[in-house]
């Protein structure tokens, strides 16, 4: 059989289904809606956050809305198995929460035309997918720049999860900004392969305060190496959730993740007929990034620099990435006043000048 | 008092009883279960066991989805079977099927964008031969310096894992994926698509091997001199000598078979419903594998049920998920009850209860 043939087949059953679906729907029904989550709520971070804002969506319409949930899904076939399930439960607004559920969303999305999927830090457009992620890049220059004020050794920790574009973009934008307020900053970033593994964590964690570092930035989920930040009597900021069992010391600060105001608006849309497929990337001005409350161990001159910027960020009138700026190896990246691209953002796969270490590939 | 009194073979009637009673325990336990969450027992095992095969909405969907979860599990599960006979314990059939799956993708890559007819039969040798190959370590390390098959084979797991990391993030990265991990996907690339064969029924070749597999294996266990001679191997090893079987030749043929079948299981997954070699391809197909070979008692028809059987729990559990938002743990904990009671009722196959007075004292 050809392919061709084969993509028509499915299209067409998938049509049926989904059009035998809407029919049933009267007005008087709620709206479905969908969520895929990579792990259980109980992880404390990525999909604890979309289940809050998931919860807040349920506050906020009350009997309008019915949401249905499948948790733990792998990436991959299983994924497409778990999207199409809440297809042919009745949900017409679907949120696939984690980047490599992208090409099963793009499948089920073919199949099923009336219904609108909404995909998490994903890049690839079909009319009836939209993709959202945070630019929590604008985050960690925050936070970059607190750690850059409150580093005594100079050493700055970093636990990374995987060498992706996300990850490296937010190692360069928190360096730049820890650069920026002290020059001999240095960072040391820890490659752990892994968003949420407490022991690894901790080990990592471990060996960075062991090199000599004494504030401490993670990428990862859990607060396994805030334990042990507080152990060792150093700093370190909260991620995901702002993890304030850990305030004043050593939770210095947090950046986190609110979907809520998102969720809320685009089923709104959908509600009202204006849904449409559009890529959102949304900073710390929409709310959906926010840097977590300041603690009183960090001197009130470095919260009012570091509130100074966040403002600054939020306000528009500082893009993080503004050049002069070179790569790790010299080149030439952006010229003076030049400011990065989404496009170019969206692709890093590179240190910025001044970084040490190299960058896994 | 009650005693347990081995008999002298095992009862064929129990054997044939037990995995019935088991689910009939499991259904108990588990209503008990959802009941103290406060679910509709008797709604959610119906939703579980019911609901992918026979509800309107559901099941047109899910019926042929059972066949696409249960294919790699029966594959492997039969090669498997074969070795546990001859008490040759393979444990790592998930590293042999992701080393099947890498050395198929190898192939697609090598051959990317061209349409020749041959990619795809050339893939299957190969992820055939890159789980043989992997399985062929533990076996030659077993017949040359004694070592214990489990602990490597096991062990060659967190290998394989590693490679397929580096793998997704290094030499097989798409080129054209913006910097995030992961191969190109095959879905994408006809000549080494492993698509549906008629529409609609999720018959892949995969599911046609795996059928193949069970058939195969029962000729070979009941009609052939190979399945005489792992029965005497692993029920007398020395009589077995006496009748000229070669130990180590045994050895070699049990683990290269069962780790081609994991190879073809993970050269089928990756060409077809997973597409990419990603980080997270593989989910666990090669450990429940050895659930589902032991449920099946080893014997392929046996197999084949029990292959079936776990797909409906998955499959049935999303469902619950999503219809009756129940959490993913408690779907794992009914699984978890399935298997508890199907290897715990199982002793009354092989033995009697008797009552006994205790004797006075």
């Amino acid at each position: 059989m050809k392919r061709r043939d084969f993509l028509a087949g499915t299209a067409a059953t998938g049509t049926v289904l989904a059009s035998g679906l809407a029919t049933q729907a009267s007005a008087a029904e709620p709206l479905k809606v969908g969520f895929i989550y990579l792990g259980v709520p109980g992880d404390g971070g990525w999909t604890y956050e979309h289940e809050q804002a998931r919860l807040k969506m349920v506050k906020h319409f009350g009997n309008k809305i019915e949401t249905k949930v499948i948790q733990n899904v792998p990436e991959g076939a299983d994924a497409e198995r778990s999207i199409t399930q809440l297809c042919l439960a009745g949900c017409k607004l679907i949120f696939t929460t984690s980047f490599g559920y992208m090409d099963p969303t793009i499948n089920v999305a073919k199949k099923f035309p009336n219904v609108k999927f909404e995909m998490c830090t994903g890049y690839k457009d079909a009319p009836n997918v939209s993709n959202y992620g945070g630019r929590f890049y604008q985050g960690r220059a925050v936070i970059g720049n607190i750690a850059g004020h409150m580093t005594k050794t100079n050493k700055i920790g970093y636990i990374a999860t995987f060498p992706i574009p996300e990850v490296v973009r937010g190692i360069n934008s928190a360096f730049l900004y820890a650069r920026k307020v002290n020059p001999k900053a240095e960072m040391k970033v820890v490659w752990v392969n892994t968003w949420f593994d407490p022991p690894k964590e901790a080990d990592a964690a471990q060996a960075l305060i062991d090199s000599g570092v004494d504030v401490l930035m993670q990428h990862t989920d859990s607060t396994a190496a805030m334990a042990k930040a507080k152990d060792a009597g150093i700093l370190a900021f909260g991620q995901d959730s702002d993890m304030m069992q850990y305030a004043p010391k050593p939770r210095i600060s947090s950046i986190m993740d609110n979907w809520a105001p998102y969720y809320i608006q685009r089923a709104q849309d959908v509600m009202d007929g204006k849904w449409t497929a559009k890529d959102s990337w949304l900073g710390i001005d929409t709310g959906i990034v926010q840097v977590g409350e300041i603690s009183s161990a960090v001197p009130a001159a470095v919260k009012a620099d570091a509130m100074a910027l966040h403002d600054r960020i939020k306000a528009g009138t500082e893009h993080v990435f503004t050049g002069p700026l070179n790569k790790q190896d010299g080149s030439a990246w952006l010229k003076a006043g030049e400011t990065a691209s989404d496009g170019a953002l969206l692709g890093m796969n590179f240190y910025v000048e001044g970084m040490t270490g190299k960058l896994p590939s | 008092m009650l005693t347990l009194e081995k008999r002298p073979n095992p009862s064929r009637a129990w054997a044939i009883v037990t995995p019935i009673l088991a689910v009939i325990l499991t259904m108990i336990a588990g209503g008990l279960m959802f009941a103290v969450l406060g679910k509709d027992p008797v709604e959610a095992i119906r939703t579980i066991f019911w609901d992918p095969l026979f509800n309107a909405q559901f099941a047109s969907y899910s019926r042929p989805q059972l066949l696409v979860k249960a294919g790699p599990l029966v594959l492997i599960a039969v090669g498997l079977s074969f070795g546990f006979r001859a008490s040759i314990w393979n444990i790592g059939a998930e590293g042999q099927y992701i080393m099947g799956a890498i050395a198929a993708m190898g192939v697609a890559l090598a051959f990317y964008p061209t349409n020749y007819w041959f990619v795809f039969p050339l893939m299957v040798l190969a992820g055939a031969f890159g789980g043989w190959a992997w399985a062929m370590i533990p076996a030659f390390l077993k017949n040359r310096y004694g070592t214990n098959e489990i602990l490597v084979s096991l062990m060659l797991v967190y290998v394989a894992e590693n490679i397929e990391s580096w793998m997704a993030f290094g030499p097989m990265r798409n080129p054209q994926g913006m910097g995030f991990p992961g191969s190109r996907n095959l879905q994408q690339y006809p000549a080494a698509h492993n698509s549906e064969l008629i529409a609609g029924t999720g018959l892949h070749w995969g599911v046609v091997t795996a059928g193949l597999a069970v058939i195969i294996g029962y000729v070979l266990l009941k009609r052939h001199i190979f399945g005489f001679n792992i029965q005497v191997a692993g029920q007398a090893p020395r009589a077995a000598r006496f009748a000229g079987v070669d130990p180590k030749r045994l050895f070699s043929l049990c683990m290269g078979l069962s780790g081609a079948c994991a190879g073809l299981a993970g050269m089928f997954e990756v060409a077809g419903p997973a597409g990419q070699i990603t980080d997270s391809f593989n989910v666990g197909y090669g450990f429940t594998a050895i659930i589902v070979a032991y449920l099946g008692r080893l014997h392929p028809i046996g197999i084949l049920l029990a292959g079936l059987l776990m797909a409906l729990t998955y499959i049935g559990g999303e469902i619950a998920q999503l219809s009756l938002n129940l959490p993913a743990a408690a779907i794992q904990a009914f699984q978890g009850m399935l298997l508890f009671f199907l290897l715990g009722v199982d002793v009354l196959s092989n033995y009697r209860i008797r009552i006994k007075r205790r004797a006075q004292a």
